[in-house]
């Protein structure tokens, strides 16, 4: 049985926004994995259907100027701060009008227009460099917020401890959103951490902490705004665990032989695209007929985002060579 | 000096296995023999799970059990630092770094500890581990394609082997679990199974494994291809697109001899030596980068020790000096082709 969330104040165009959102990332993620058994996309994918509240509710309460870092798992984070499905889409084809002209590839997608570094496949490499994000923005007195996304399984990394005392003792404005979906590739969090919550391991950096389900985009919406004012404030950082699953394989190919398919039924009863679509009927803020029409334009997107990747022009060859330094040098140039 | 290929003989019937399981093999058969070897890793062991990255360890705890198979958090620098320690105290520890790319988490670990410890100690103490770590790009892109060997050729003290095919991944790998110093094996992500067969040139990857016990001894190239007119030393899935290069020039009339140095750190100069005093020409070729590659440093020691049997300058062929980019048409224009390497052999030709 799918329980609605909890919409009490939302109102009918922001609900709607919330809803459209996480459909076009499901739809997106759904989609891409069509393309790629055709054999239409290049290299591997690590989908995100599932955890589309944390992206959405986060990205939702941050500013167009606030950075964001993200994983091998980006797709959804890029959707949710404004890169274009067309720019992320050609991206996975590897075209020359991908948000990182075919150089990024899944893994790294990002766009710096609205403010999202490529992404970091290096489990918890957001979280050393958010770091500076967040130290910038303290130096400079500026009133950004950095938002550094990472899995459950990055807080068993070195950089995780490091990352989060720094920036705790230096009170930088940060917002880390740990999106705990209990594994990290094949491994359940509970066979690598003798404590459940991640939001638990940083009392000993004087940090505080929430755990917020996150298959409730309200909810995560709430819990990083809280987060991000008191960032602005200047009384430092805040983790957020948000509590989600990811409904696919760690990376395509995965035959989850390390999960039941029970806990996976189990999970999806708690699908935030279902749960916020039955809150925004039964509290009256839309019609079935109007979350239609929103899967009807998130379709249409996405097909147009196809068949601009597509058509889109492959890199020219020769781009391979640059970028590697603001200016081209000498030593070990191109044979 | 060897005038002949050095594929291994056929004795009795022919077991032709993939990398992938010739390496599972031959780490079955040290755990077997010696209980001191133990493996630690990502992924390693979960039940209904991967078996490491690449499937390598499928199998091996439901033989070993978890406590010789141990599964780690995400945490890089715990794996390698508990096999140095383990090491030190005796055992024969088998870290695993899913992608080569994650040993720049635990550098100081490598570098910094495990390579130095017996200097250090003045000779009293051994850290004979072995660092198993994936190379090779794959459409992944700037941080899951890196081929690092040549950092580690640069750490006295550590052993750095590079295998390309079955039989010598099993001889090497056995090799280096008996060797008293830190070893980091090398593989390509491409060269596992039949995965990569296309990518390889169509090429069989499989070779044949026979069932006795050997090993391969660390340090010893092999001649892959006996040739008179150049000489290509190269690696992993540039050896064999140097090998279908070398077959294309067969087909101009130019007989190209073929090495596979298999081991970095030591490397079997006397081979290459020997290889050049008869054609005269060199040309490596490396999936890593060009500047300060391990082609650089085979080149340096070509040109002061054989320079005088040279008709023309050492070449290199490597990936350009840039980042791994995902588009396959971006990649395929930094890392060596077959296209690049023949073209680099009719100009070494020339
Ligand atoms: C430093 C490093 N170690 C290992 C990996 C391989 N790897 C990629 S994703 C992953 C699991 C990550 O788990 P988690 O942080 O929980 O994120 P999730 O995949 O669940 O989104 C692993 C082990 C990596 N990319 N980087
Ligand atoms: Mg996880």
């Amino acid at each position: 049985m799918i329980e609605p969330i909890d919409v009490t104040g939302l109102g009918r165009d922001e609900a709607l926004v919330l809803y459209r959102e996480m459909l076009r990332i499901r739809r997106f993620e759904d989609r891409v994995y069509q393309l790629f058994l055709k054999g239409e996309l290049p290299g591997t994918l690590h989908q995100y259907q599932g955890q589309e509240a944390v992206a959405v509710g986060a990205c939702q309460a941050l500013g167009p100027d606030d950075w964001i870092t993200s994983t091998h798992r980006p797709h959804g984070h890029a959707l949710a701060k404004g890169v274009t499905v067309r720019s992320a889409m050609a991206e996975l084809y590897g075209k020359a009008t991908g948000c990182c002209g075919g150089k990024g590839g899944s893994m790294h997608l990002g766009d710096p227009s609205v403010g999202m570094l490529p992404a970091i496949a290096i489990v918890a490499g957001g979280i050393s460099v958010v770091s500076g994000l967040g130290l910038a923005y303290k130096l400079q007195a500026t009133d950004q917020v950095a938002l550094c996304f990472f899995g459950e399984g990055a807080s068993n990394e070195g950089a995780f401890h490091e990352g989060l005392n720094f920036a705790a003792v230096q009170r930088l404005p940060i917002v880390y959103v740990c999106e705990n979906n209990i594994y990290g590739a094949s491994t359940p969090f509970h066979r690598t951490s003798l404590v459940p919550d991640v939001a638990n391991r940083v009392a000993g950096y004087g940090m505080p902490a929430v755990i917020v389900d996150g298959m409730d985009v309200v909810a995560v919406r709430a819990a990083v705004a809280e987060a991000r004012d008191r960032a602005q404030r200047g009384e430092g950082p805040t983790l957020i665990e948000a509590k989600t699953y990811r409904f696919a394989g760690h990376s395509r190919g995965d035959a989850r032989g390390y999960r039941s398919r029970d806990e996976e039924a189990a999970w999806k009863e708690k699908d935030a695209i279902e749960r916020l679509g039955l809150a925004i009927t039964s509290a009256g803020l839309g019609s079935e007929a109007d979350l239609a029409d929103v899967l009807a334009d998130v379709n249409a997107e996405l097909e147009d985002a196809v068949e601009f990747a597509r058509s889109s022009p492959d890199p020219d060859p020769a781009d391979a060579l640059t970028d590697a330094y603001a200016t081209a040098i000498a030593i070990g140039a191109a044979l | 000096m060897s005038t002949t290929a050095q594929e291994p003989a056929t004795v009795g019937t022919e077991r032709r296995l993939t990398i992938t399981e010739a390496i599972r093999e031959g780490i079955a058969e040290e755990m077997e023999r010696d209980p001191r070897v133990f493996l630690i890793g990502e992924d390693v062991g979960i039940p209904g799970g991967f078996g490491g990255a690449f499937g390598v360890y499928l199998g091996l705890p439901e033989r070993f059990g978890h406590e010789r198979i141990i599964d780690t958090p995400i945490s890089e620098k715990a794996i390698a630092g508990a096999a140095v320690g383990a090491a030190l105290m005796g055992l024969r520890p088998i870290p695993d770094m899913q992608y080569s790319d994650f040993l720049f988490e635990c550098m100081d670990e490598l570098v910094n500890q495990a390579a130095k410890m017996r200097y250090m100690s003045g000779g009293k103490l051994s850290v004979p581990l072995v660092m198993r770590a994936p190379v090779g790009t794959a459409n992944r892109g700037a941080q899951h394609g890196q081929c690092p060997e040549s950092y580690f050729i640069h750490v006295p003290g550590i052993k750095v082997v590079a295998p390309s095919d079955a039989y010598v991944a099993k001889g090497i790998i056995k090799a280096a679990i008996r060797d008293d110093d830190p070893v980091i094996v090398f593989e390509h992500k491409l060269l596992y199974g039949s995965k990569g067969r296309e990518q390889a040139g169509g090429m069989d990857l499989t070779a044949h494994v026979p069932e006795e016990d050997y090993v391969w001894p660390i340090g010893r190239a092999m001649v892959k291809r006996v040739g008179t007119d150049a000489t290509v030393v190269a690696t992993h899935l540039t050896l064999y697109r140097a090998l279908a290069a070398a077959e294309e020039l067969a087909a101009e009339g130019v007989s190209v001899e073929v090495i596979d140095p298999i081991s970095l750190q030591p490397f079997d100069l006397d081979t290459v030596f020997a290889s050049v005093e008869r054609t005269g020409r060199l040309l490596i070729a490396h999936e890593d980068t060009l500047t300060g590659g391990w082609g650089a440093e085979l080149a340096a020691r070509v040109a002061q020790e054989r320079l005088y049997s040279l008709e023309a300058p050492i070449r290199r062929v490597a990936a350009h000096d840039v980042p791994l980019p995902v588009a396959p048409v971006l990649e395929q224009a930094v890392v060596p082709t077959q296209q690049r390497i023949a073209d680099e052999l009719r100009l070494l030709l020339a």
